[in-house]
């Protein structure tokens, strides 16, 4: 990102869980800083020291423990690279429960301790559930070097207080995560894709709605893109584009995912909704594209996951990843653009764009406003702005990304002061010296 | 030659039904072929052959009077052709062939399309409804053979533009300025149509198939034949004694010392230029 610039001199790579706790103790007794590191993806700071602290990079820990093809669960050492785990459960015919824009592409990839760290959202959210479900067990190396194994294959175990879940999305601030127990799900053995344009926003909810009571189980994605984001894909090369004729008079742009087990069946329902929805009486699409092709289908994917990178080739980015109500997506996009218009700040030499897309199924925006460069007057009118915009919606001001480093600040915005206190309180039970992650998710 | 006196275009596109590109090769267990239990798709240089097809039409508007999509293969080709009408073409012919059988070879391909032509030919009332025009891919990137265009425009007698980057008719002239892609750069020719242009991947980018399209291609119409109704024989003329995958790379080794590097560059031959 280029944001985050640590001044550690030091960067461990342990081999064995024996060996986190051993370092931990050691640090712990000395009061030294640690930051667990991943993949060092993540897009709030959230793996990159902030003062001289050790860094603890999980990469050397990176063997599959055991899969089971039965039962899908894979036991699997945090530092094992998300790509590699879904390269590895592929010939078993499963997947990883999670799929983020940072695998495979990125030569950093993404660790399965990173994403269970940082509760990592992604693609298949919609329709496997947030890891808080389908991480099963965890290892964790406590700050003062006790191992904590739950690291169990369990689906059901009612067995008093939950304590992996304090861990999923921590990000590195109450321990080590060195091992993970994890669902894995059968893989569709058919997947289609489509691209509709639509004339307004307002048809966006309507879509949805109309979709998922068509399509069912086999939908796997509804991702929004505004015309905004969308052409800014297409000028930097993210995918091929729709016609003229086909994007002429669109607002938006929803892509339909579906995957399933039968092809002939996917395909007829995805015709009968693609049918209905062009000969509806009021029909809520112009038209669409339907993928032909697995070639056609990464092709329709990377015009809704190239934004990302579209975004930084075409300038400096300011990133929120907030939760809001559906319904509110275009007006909070539309609003931001509007306070830096009437902020003078909306020109070449400033704001150039302000764009909105995400993940609809799961009622995350990713906002973004796309600046010439990094100006304090931008910051200035962006925050607290936009954490006031979506504390009035009862939202949160970090959906999918984490607190780390950078929204620290904000994190009050969407948690009460009574649920910071508890935070703070389970911080200093577990990390009473505060040598885990420190600056990070709590002030 | 014809009277020049029509003026009409009707263009001819051979699709292939191929394994997708996006598709790992598996070679089957009993190396006679590869494991045909994946995703297919239409031939990328193909699609581009309708692309082009289409783009004639909007450009020449009325003057191209018809688009034909022919395929040759199994059931499944089906989903090949309504694709090319799904993108554009009007009308679809189906060669069905078993399940079972392998893909025809090139001269058989050839064949099929010219007997395909003649059909069409018979049956014209008139001039202005003769196939005129054939535009395929340069190869099929299952079988890489790339030779049915060349071979089909010797059958036929017509003049042939292989490897086409770009393709301009001038149907009152009956002619075709087409730009071939040759080793280092590009030639530019003249031909008289009839013409048999073979595309290459620079010749335009294909567009996706839209909803509304697809709702239309699947009334188009569409015409089943064998290759018996076309008096024709697929018995291969060669025989494939065995198909395996490349030799595995072995990977790379990491060495801790810039000693070590030498010491294994002489184990391995190498000796340093002496100054
Ligand atoms: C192009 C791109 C697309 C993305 N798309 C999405 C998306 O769609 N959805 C989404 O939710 N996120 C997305 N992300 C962010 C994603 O959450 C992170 O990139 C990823 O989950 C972090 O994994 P990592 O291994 O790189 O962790 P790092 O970046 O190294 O670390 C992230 C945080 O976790 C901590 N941490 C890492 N490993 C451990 C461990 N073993 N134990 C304890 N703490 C640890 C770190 O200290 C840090 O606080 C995207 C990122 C990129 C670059």
């Amino acid at each position: 990102m280029g944001r985050y610039h640590g001044r550690s001199t030091t960067v461990l790579k342990p081999r064995s869980t024996h060996e986190v706790s051993q370092i931990l103790k050691w640090c712990n007794q000395r009061r030294i800083g640690v930051v667990p590191q991943g993949g060092n993806t993540g897009l709030v700071g959230g793996s990159v020291p902030v003062n001289n602290e050790i860094i603890l990079s999980l990469a050397n820990l990176n063997n599959v423990r055991s899969f089971d093809p039965v039962s899908g669960i894979l036991v699997a050492d945090a530092g094992c690279i998300l790509q590699s785990l879904t390269d590895y459960v592929a010939p078993h015919n499963h997947i990883m429960p999670v799929d983020l824009g940072a695998k495979g592409r990125h030569s950093h990839s993404c660790q399965i301790g990173g994403n269970v760290a940082t509760n990592a959202g992604g693609l298949r959210l919609l329709r496997y559930g947030s890891l808080h479900g389908t991480v099963l067990g965890l290892e964790v190396v406590l700050p003062d070097g006790t191992i904590l194994d739950q690291l169990t294959t369990l689906r059901k175990d009612n067995t008093g207080y939950d304590l992996k879940q304090l861990f999923i999305g921590a990000e590195g601030t109450l321990g080590v995560i060195t091992a993970v127990s994890i669902l894995t799900p059968p893989a569709p053995q058919a997947s289609n894709n489509v691209v509709l344009a639509l004339p307004s926003f307002d048809n966006v909810l309507p879509l949805y709605q109309t979709v998922k009571r068509q399509l069912s189980e086999i939908l796997s994605a509804f991702e929004f893109i505004d015309r905004t984001a969308y052409d800014l894909a297409v000028k930097h090369g993210q995918g091929r584009a729709l016609t003229e004729e086909d994007v002429e008079g669109a607002e938006c742009f929803v892509l339909i995912e579906t995957s399933g087990g039968r092809r002939e069946h996917d395909e007829e329902k995805l015709n009968d909704l693609l049918e209905s929805l062009l000969t509806a009486e009021k029909p809520l699409v112009n038209t669409g594209v339907l993928a032909q092709s697995p070639s056609q289908f990464s092709s329709l994917w990377a015009l809704r996951e190239g934004v990302t990178e579209a975004v930084s080739k075409e300038g400096k980015p300011y990133k929120y990843d907030i939760s809001i109500p559906l319904s509110t997506f275009q007006s909070v996009v539309d609003g931001t653009r509007e306070h830096l218009r009437s902020k003078g700040l909306l020109h070449d030499k400033a704001v150039k764009y302000v764009i909105g897309y995400g993940h609809v199924g799961d009622g995350n925006l990713h906002l973004n406003i796309i600046a010439d460069s990094y100006l304090p007057e931008i910051e200035a009118a962006l925050e607290p702005y936009i954490y006031e915009v979506v504390a009035s919606h009862r939202g949160s001001i970090s959906a999918e990304h984490g607190i780390g480093a950078m929204k620290t600040h904000a994190l009050h915005y969407s948690k009460s002061p009574v649920a910071i206190e508890l935070m703070k309180k389970i911080k200093h039970v577990l990390d009473p010296n505060g040598i885990m992650n420190p600056g990070k998710v709590l002030e | 030659m014809r009277p020049s006196a029509i003026r009409l275009l009707n263009i001819l596109v051979p699709v292939k039904r191929a394994v997708d590109y996006a598709v790992k090769i598996r070679v089957n267990p009993q190396q006679t072929g590869i494991d045909a239990n994946v995703k297919h798709s239409m031939n990328p240089f193909d699609e581009i052959a309708v692309e082009e097809a289409v783009r004639l039409r909007e450009k020449l508007s009325a003057k191209v009077k018809s688009i034909t999509a022919l395929t040759i293969g199994p059931a499944k080709s089906a989903d090949t052709l309504r694709t090319a009408l799904a993108m554009g073409a009007d009308s679809g012919v189906h060669v069905e062939i078993p399940e079972s059988s392998s893909s025809p070879e090139p001269l058989a391909v050839a064949k099929t399309i010219r007997a395909i032509i003649e059909r069409k030919n018979k049956d014209a009332k008139s001039e202005e409804d003769k196939v005129d025009l054939v535009i395929l891919g340069k190869q099929a990137i299952d079988d890489d053979l790339g030779v049915t265009g060349q071979m089909l425009a010797g059958l036929l007698g017509w003049s042939q533009a292989t490897f086409a980057s770009k393709v301009e008719i001038d149907t009152d002239k009956k002619e075709a300025l087409v730009v071939r892609e040759i080793d280092g750069g590009a030639e530019e020719i003249k031909c008289r149509l009839p013409l048999v242009v073979t595309t290459d991947l620079r010749l335009n980018e294909p567009r996706y198939a839209s909803l509304p399209n697809i709702m239309k291609a699947k009334k188009k119409p569409v015409e089943k034949l064998t290759p018996v109704d076309l008096g024709l024989d697929y018995t291969p003329q060669l025989e494939t004694l065995r198909v395996a995958e490349p030799p595995k790379r072995v990977g790379g080794g990491k060495v801790a010392t810039v000693d070590e590097l030498l010491a294994k560059l002489k184990d391995a031959g190498f000796e340093a230029v002496k100054a």
